[in-house]
């Protein structure tokens, strides 16, 4: 156990193309962190930076005080998950686990007794002398975490470990591997595509786009208070409303639309609105801002409404068992209102 | 559509009889002595001399130095056939290994000069390869028998397709559970390719076991003749107005026949499985 530090990592690959720009990024003792982009983030490649799988152009890694730049993955004292679990096809699932620790020259004794647990930890003690072949995508995945558990390493590295499994194995497994990593304490790096997956899992989420850190913070933090619009636009779901605006006097202009708003800005700014913060009035209520429906989402618990204000489109949620108005407005909490600069994205 | 099965079978089965018409007149015929095959041609009829036949070819030192018997040559050729799989297999896994895992200066250059050997098979290369043999005073050795043979690119490119073909993860994780190359090459990459070894193996026994030039030029010794060209050398012998034995010769065709046979029985399945599915 223990924690790793980030210090300005780079990966510059030939060529010049820059897939990690400049993170920097503290992760304590027993932490659990996320980080969470879309494809081709650089979210990956950090990760392998961090296990050696990938050379670091520039700035240091180190794991429990030891700077591991120049180590071998084997000396980094860390375990990884593959997303298509990587298992050894031809040995069984205790050889599996078991060849880590072989290859480390540890005693035949300890690697018995470190198997047993980790497989009682992960019931995967039906299926010790069975071929990975002969396992279903869960079973598979548990033995890829249980290869990562024996070893006791400083620090797990999940590569989105769980995007080859259907929905609803998924979301069991994600509560296990929050409860395992909770179990074992193990200081732990996870990659991810998917921001549910980022929001249940983190202590803390990294949102990576382009190489970039967007923002670094505990996921309540960064969905209440995303740091800029590609945040606000990629945690939450459905994604937050960007809605171009102007701002002077102490006044928002949404086209004609006039609202009433203390705000320390003037000129263009994008205004960020959750579905659920919105409410759908009837037309003549009074604040309230014109809304011209186009489609309705029925989820069951509460439905999304798909409109426009003033031409931009906006997804407000409604609860199922209230009637839509013919003619709606919607209102909005001033307080939880964000407001973007329009031309950075970054938050005001 | 029962029609339709009858007319498949009957052309299977005339496939069949093409193939194993030869082969059952062959093993008929080896079973007569001698004079009557030379009067009457070959025979389809079971002629009673079966065991005498084998027992005089398996045994029955023969040959110009009288030192040769028809198990010495089995063996040689089992020496030769073996010898060539498996060293075609160790050597192609090796330089496949080297092509696929290691990125080395020139690697790229080398594979396609491994590649070309495809195009310079050892009848192209046979005057210099014997040149080579001779001056190295390997011929009449199992040496010089079996080591020009392995020089072809063959068993390599099929090794590289197969690991490149092994998912990059597994090759991660093993680095991650502290598997150096070599290692990495026993415990994970030998394994995973046992149908493929089994697959070139068998390709390779058979061509091995029918070779027939090189042998017959790089082994004057008639200890170290096989069994191929012992067949021929029967036929050869023909001193006076005495017959050619046709009924050992056909009892050695046979002889020939069986250990390819019994591989190919053998290893079909790891065959099939390793030329189509992957256990990756």
């Amino acid at each position: 156990m223990s924690t790793i530090t980030i210090t300005d990592v780079s990966k510059i690959y030939s060529g010049g193309v820059r897939a990690v720009s400049d993170i920097s990024l503290d992760i304590a003792d027993g932490e659990f962190i996320v980080l969470v982009g879309p494809s081709g983030c650089g979210k990956s490649t950090l990760l392998r930076m961090v296990a050696g799988l990938e050379e670091i152009s520039e700035g240091t890694v180190s794991i429990g005080g030891r700077v591991v730049n120049t180590l071998d993955p084997a000396d980094r004292d860390i375990a990884m998950v593959f997303q298509n679990y990587a298992l050894y096809p031809h040995m069984s699932v205790r050889d599996n686990l078991a060849y880590g620790l072989r290859n480390r020259k540890t005693p035949k004794a300890e690697i018995a007794a470190r198997v047993a647990e980790a497989a009682r930890m992960l019931e995967l003690e039906p299926y010790l002398d069975r071929k990975p072949r002969a396992l279903s995508g869960g079973q598979r995945q548990r033995v890829a975490m249980g290869r990562a558990i024996v070893r006791k390493p400083a620090a797990f590295l999940f590569d989105e470990p769980l995007s080859n499994l259907d929905a609803r194995l998924r979301v069991s497994m994600r509560g296990e591997i929050r409860q395992l990593q909770r179990r074992v304490g193990t200081t732990s790096l996870y990659v991810t595509h998917d921001q549910l997956e980022a929001m249940t899992l983190a202590d803390r989420l990294v949102v990576l786009n382009g190489g970039r850190v967007e923002q670094i913070g505990r996921p309540l933090e960064v969905y209440n208070r995303p740091a800029s619009t590609f945040v606000a636009g990629f945690i939450g779901s459905p994604a937050m409303n960007l809605v171009q605006a102007r701002a002077d006097d102490g006044a928002l202009h949404l086209g004609e639309e006039r609202i009433l708003a203390e705000l320390p800005h003037r000129g263009p700014v994008t205004l960020g609105l959750r579905a659920e913060d919105l409410r759908i009035v009837p037309a003549n209520a009074p604040g309230a801002v014109r809304f011209s429906l186009t489609y309705v989402e029925e989820l069951g618990a509460q439905r999304l409404v798909h409109g426009q204000c003033n031409g931009q489109p906006i997804v407000a949620a409604h609860p199922s068992e209230q009637p839509l108005p013919a003619e709606a407005a919607l209102l909005a909490d001033a307080a939880r209102l964000h407001f973007f600069d329009t031309q950075s994205g970054r938050r005001i | 559509m029962n029609r339709l099965r009858i007319l498949d079978h009957v052309i299977l089965l005339i496939g069949v009889f093409v193939m194993l018409a030869p082969v059952v007149l062959a093993f008929t015929t080896s079973s007569h002595d001698a004079t009557t095959i030379h009067t009457q041609g070959l025979q389809f009829g079971w002629g009673g001399h079966f065991a005498e036949t084998y027992e005089e070819v398996l045994t029955k030192k023969g040959g110009f130095t009288g030192e040769i018997t028809g198990a010495r040559m089995v063996l040689n050729s089992l020496i030769l056939g073996i010898g060539f799989a498996v060293g075609k297999i160790v050597l192609s896994m090796m330089a496949a290994y080297a092509i696929v895992y290691f990125r080395f200066r020139l690697g790229t250059l080398f594979f396609w000069m491994i590649f070309t050997t495809l195009l310079l098979p050892l009848e192209v290369r046979i005057l210099p390869s014997y040149a080579v043999m001779t001056q190295l005073g390997l011929t009449n050795t199992y040496t010089g028998l079996i080591v020009p043979l392995l020089a072809s690119a063959t068993g390599t490119f099929f090794f590289r397709q197969y690991f490149r073909a092994v998912p990059e993860e597994i090759l991660e994780a093993a680095r991650i559970d502290g598997a150096g190359a070599w290692k990495f090459f026993i415990d994970i990459l030998v394994p995973l390719s046992r149908p493929m070894m089994a697959a070139i193996f068998i390709i390779m026994f058979v061509y091995g076991w029918n070779q027939y030039l090189w042998p017959t030029l790089i082994t004057t010794d008639e200890s170290l003749f096989t069994l191929v060209r012992g067949i021929k050398q029967i036929l050869l012998v023909w001193i006076g107005s005495q017959i050619p034995d046709y009924n050992q010769a056909f009892a050695l065709a046979i002889l020939a026949m069986l250990p390819p046979v019994l591989v190919v029985i053998v290893f079909q399945r790891w065959f099939i499985k390793g030329l189509t599915e992957s256990d990756k």
